[in-house]
């Protein structure tokens, strides 16, 4: 062997030894451990947006560098778990010959002065010959379950034992389950994916466009190893592809197959709580016969080429629904009749210019906590969820119910706004009337709009009260305007407009007064519109308001002082629907568990065989001595020692009982 | 020593299991298959093949549980008998638990899990009562308390399992599905274990320490119920509903239940490591184990802990190439699953392979403990995730 030679393969002793090295694996396990835990700490794969409001421009930059919102696919992450397959590879390459052949290896040369050298060992003298005490030792440990060997000398016999290979197995049946749980992982991770994007031959679509439209380079073709994508397909429709998140975007993979949807189900449980989805797929392909035809529901998943689907979610597939849009803004009274479907978007012209309809969402059941003692829960009926954006692009969601939902004992028409999706829903609750429309208290508010109307009524009462305590000195022209103007303050920005116009218009001191004034003012007006609109509603006002009806006018005022707050021009009012519903699909090819099941059949088998099944050996040494045999017992074990010293025991007493019986 | 002329002979034992059972082994195995055959013949209707055959398992593993262990023919017979006793009152109208008297006050399964708790919290007074005065009466009594504790807590599940029968077909559940619920598995699991180790290290030293985190559980347990009305049985959202749920539940709680047990003796190892050094004449220095069995029971119970932990995560992989659409999704639930196996992967391999003993791994055992409450209970209050059955 020549120089180089040898310096060549020390060097690869040292790779091996340090590759092999439980420090290296304690390291890795540590790291993976440290970055598990970034990894949940750190929400992951959630739009980049979100992160850039949350982290602020510099840290975001920093943690996507770093890999942080896709810990687990980082580059250094899937390095660090390559360098865990590769050092545990190397321990099992080190070990295992090792391991087989101590399995084997009874240790026959051991010495008569290296077993007394063992934790446990005994001695006895006894005067019979070699062979019977050597068979009866034989039988025992046999008895006991050992595997034995025997050796002779010329004035001994060796009789060595062996239970429970176990821990070997053990060890070398989790090692080599943890790297092939760590491939199989890989290979179904997207470490492919990866690669094709650092050569250039994908290319991330971060836009929202329709299938179809996206471009060659951000679809993968049904060959693709390994993927997990999600689709919606409506009740009715089909897919061939599906859609896989990928960093801020996703990419298009083909499918080999067609899926389509004939129904899907939500059924629920008798209190409300949702209790299957379910969806009726059919699947095409060209290689059948007949298309296949199954149901799927959570659990329960089809598997067909390899590809398995998943009732993943559900969602709305377009339903479609008639709509009134009041108008809450501007002079216009009449409300407008819609046709929508949902997840599309159509122009609404509005008194402040044209506005875009997005509509989101609909759903059937909106199941709440129950107010109601005993029933935990409760449905408050259908609801479309939308937003309305401006001219300049600037939008508010809201969230309309159907029905009127019962609030403190009275019926509300809610409808929930907000300005960004991280918001929780603030309500407008519109009081519903005694037929349960939103019709009267449209009504009213739009008498409280027609400013001419408004003032004419104002006239007529300041001219039939004179004073009277109520309306103070001057024209009454003067007061009917003033009243008039009172009300168009208070429709147009609310109670904190009308505060907002005493505190600009009136002096300090004298504000607290006339402020007091002002409020009866518009009560009173605000009562007399009201009262003249039951009239036309053609009831009687003779007799005192109902308690309903006097409710409803509190309610319609608040609700009038929170309008400039809701935001919106118009109030959406849902009539009627036809709901068209989505199932949320998840296919999944991983042919990396072929590796990983068997492997955690083996982690399974060899946790267990390794604890329980130690390794324990025993030797008897016999040697004539004296005209008698001098025997030796003795004993170790790698672990359970405690067990082992029990076991042991128990051999001992049973030679004792018959080396040097006591009777 | 033996003379010459004598022949050596050997009295081995009885060879085979079936020489070495006792008549009241065979007692045993009866009423079991009789159990099996009537849980089968009344309930088949309700099972798919996959429960006919944890059904199965569940009856193998115990036959042969309860040989090794005798004590556990008694408790299963009790609790069979109980839980029948309890379903009879119940005549299939869950009114009965208000208005019956054995229900009220023993086993509507409300009633048994409160006296469980009662139980808990008495065995661990009786236990410490026993380590200081070491009569051995209150320490019978703290051992038979334990037995009784657990008993009940079973009786409460099994009653509990029928009476979400009662309030609908298709509510019907195991009761592992939910945080109350599984910290009554908890804590009767950790009891179970802690019992094994009493009678095989002949020692109630650990009780009083063992029974503390019990008792930590029966707190929860009573505010969840009370302050929180948390002990109502919900019907189980699509996710839960398979007979993955039978077996994943239970193997994690083994496996919890051992790790926490090893964090309290790795408490108990460290108070007497401290107070040897410290007084070693002093009561506690002679009434706590030896250090070395201390080591011992703390290898074992993290050991099969780790063992059942492998076996339940594996099991919760499976469940999740079935509910979630991949076998791994790296969810919060998951990834701390993750840290808690690598965590006691590494004290194994510290232990096993690097001969480590002593406070250090004492220490480290504690300290597991803290990483996996916060798998069990951090995820669910901090992180969001697919695994979010338990909220608090």
């Amino acid at each position: 062997m020549t120089n180089s030679n040898t310096h060549h393969a020390s060097r690869r002793a040292i790779l091996l030894k340090f590759l092999g090295s439980m420090n290296l694996a304690i390291t890795l396990l540590v790291a993976v451990s440290v970055a598990s835990i970034i990894g949940t700490v750190l929400q992951q794969n959630q739009p980049y947006s979100d992160y850039l409001l949350k982290f602020g421009p510099f840290w975001f930059e920093v943690f996507k560098t770093l890999g942080l919102f896709q810990v687990y696919s980082a580059v250094w992450f899937l390095i660090i778990l390559g360098f865990l397959v590769l050092s545990t590879s190397v321990c099992i390459y080190r070990n295992m010959p090792r391991m087989f052949r101590e399995m084997q290896d009874f240790r026959l040369e051991a010495q008569e002065r290296s077993l007394r050298n063992h934790k446990h060992n005994n001695e006895w003298k006894v005067a019979a010959p070699i062979e019977e005490c050597m068979s009866v030792s034989n039988e025992l440990l046999a008895h006991h379950g050992f595997r034995l060997r025997e050796k002779s000398g010329d004035d001994y016999q060796l009789l060595s034992a062996i239970k429970g290979a176990g821990s070997r197995w053990g060890y070398l049946l989790t090692h080599i389950a943890i790297v092939l749980i760590c491939i199989g992982g890989l290979m179904d991770g997207n470490v492919l994916l990866k690669i094709a994007e650092s050569l250039g031959e994908i290319k991330v679509e971060k836009r929202n466009i329709s299938a179809n439209e996206i471009p060659e380079i951000s679809r993968l073709d049904s060959s693709n190893l390994s993927y997990r994508g999600n689709v919606s397909i409506p009740e009715g429709g089909g897919a061939n592809v599906v859609f896989l998140g990928y960093k801020d975007g996703y990419l298009l993979q083909q499918l080999p197959f067609t899926i389509e949807v004939e129904d899907f189900r939500i059924e629920h449980y008798a209190s409300g709580q949702p209790k299957s989805f379910e969806s009726d797929l059919v699947i095409v392909d060209e290689t059948l016969k007949e298309p296949i035809r199954e149901t799927i529901s959570v659990n329960h998943p089809l598997i067909y080429k390899g590809v398995s689907i998943y009732q993943a979610s559900f969602g709305d597939g377009g339903s479609k629904i008639d709509v009134k849009a009041w108008p809450l803004v501007g002079g216009k009274n009449e409300p407008i009749q819609l046709k929508g479907v949902i997840n599309q978007e159509q122009k609404l012209q509005s008194a402040q210019g044209v506005m875009n309809l997005e509509l989101n969402d609909f759903r059937l059941f909106n199941i709440q906590p129950s107010p109601e003692e005993g029933r935990k829960f409760h449905n408050i009926g259908p609801s479309i969820q939308f937003k309305l954006r401006s001219e300049i692009g600037e939008a508010k969601e809201y969230l309309n119910y159907m029905s009127p939902v019962e609030t403190d004992g009275r019926p509300y028409f809610m409808s929930g706004v907000r300005s960004s999706p991280a918001e929780p829903f603030q309500y407008l609750y519109l009081p519903a009337d005694s037929s349960g429309s939103v019709h009267r208290f449209m009504a009213f508010y739009n008498r409280l709009k027609d400013t001419k109307t408004l003032y004419q009524l104002a006239l007529k009462i300041a001219s039939a009260t004179d004073g009277g305590g109520v309306v103070p000195e001057g024209g009454q022209e003067e007061i009917a305007k003033m009243m008039s103007m009172l009300v168009g303050i208070y429709v147009q920005g609310g109670m904190d407009a009308v505060v907002g116009a005493i505190e600009s218009r009136i002096p300090e001191e004298k504000r607290e007064e006339v402020a007091g004034i002002y409020v009866k003012i518009l009560r009173h007006l605000l009562g007399v519109v009201y009262i003249n609109l039951l009239k036309d509603e053609g009831q009687s006002i003779d007799q005192e308001m109902s308690a309903f009806d006097s409710q409803f006018f509190e309610d319609a005022g608040a609700a009038i002082g929170a309008i400039e707050r809701y935001g919106s021009p118009f109030y959406l009012q849902l009539e009627s629907f036809e709901h068209i519903q989505a199932t949320g699909l998840q296919l999944t090819r991983s042919p990396g568990k072929n590796l990983v099941y068997p492997g955690c059949f083996m982690l399974a088998l060899g946790v267990f065989l390794m604890f329980y099944m130690p390794q324990r050996r025993l030797w008897v040494y016999f040697r004539k001595r004296d005209g008698g045999v001098q025997v030796l017992l003795s004993g170790n074990a790698v672990r359970n020692e405690m067990d082992f010293a029990k076991e042991y025991q128990q051999v001992h007493d049973k030679l004792e009982e018959v080396f040097s019986p006591h009777t | 020593m033996v003379t010459s002329n004598q022949t050596l002979k050997l009295e081995l034992g009885q060879r085979s299991l079936l020489q070495r059972l006792k008549p009241i082994d065979w007692i045993w195995t009866a009423l079991l298959l009789v159990g099996a055959f009537f849980v089968y013949s009344e309930y088949a209707n309700l099972m798919d093949l996959y429960e006919k055959g944890i059904l199965v398992l569940t009856a193998v593993t115990l036959l042969v549980m309860g040989f090794s262990w005798r004590a556990l023919q008694l408790l299963t017979t009790l609790i069979a008998l109980l839980s029948l006793f309890g379903l009879s009152r119940y005549g299939g109208d869950l009114a009965q638990a208000e208005q019956d008297f054995f229900l009220k006050f023993m086993f509507s399964s409300q009633s048994a899990i409160m006296w469980m708790s009662a139980l808990y919290v008495m065995a661990t007074i009786a236990y410490f009562g026993w380590l200081f005065s070491q009569i051995e009466f209150v320490g019978r009594v703290a051992s038979s308390m334990t037995w009784g504790a657990t008993m009940m807590g079973f009786v409460g599940l099994m009653v509990r399992w029928y009476e979400s029968y009662l309030i609908g077909a298709d509510v019907g559940h195991i009761p592992v599905s939910n945080l109350y619920e599984v910290f009554i598995l908890f804590s009767i699991i950790t009891a179970l274990i802690y019992l094994h180790y009493e009678k095989r290290y002949e020692t109630r030293s650990l009780g009083g320490f063992v029974l503390l985190i019990i008792s930590a559980a029966v707190g929860f347990i009573l505010w969840y119920a009370f302050d929180r009305n948390a002990d109502g049985i919900q019907p189980l959202v699509p996710a839960l509903q398979s007979y993955w749920m039978k077996i994943h539940v239970p193997a994690n709680f083994v496996g919890y239940g051992a790790f926490a047990l090893a964090a309290m003796v790795g408490v108990v190892y460290l108070i007497k490591n401290r107070v040897v050094a410290r007084n070693p004449g002093g009561l506690m220095a002679k009434q706590l184990p030896e250090l070395n069995m201390l080591d011992d029971v703390m290898y074992k119970s993290i050991a099969l802990g780790f063992a059942f932990f492998t076996l339940a995560t594996i099991l919760g992989a499976l469940w999740a190439a079935e509910a979630w659409g991949g076998y791994w999704s790296w969810d919060p639930k998951e990834t701390w699953a993750l840290i808690v196996w690598l965590n006691y992967a590494a004290w194994l391999h510290m232990r096993l392979t690097k001969g480590w003993r002593g406070a250090p791994m004492a220490w480290w055992s504690v300290i597991g403990l803290f990483v996996t409450l916060f798998a069990f209970l951090g995820v669910n209050m901090f992180l969001s995730g697919l695994h979010s059955y338990g909220e608090l």
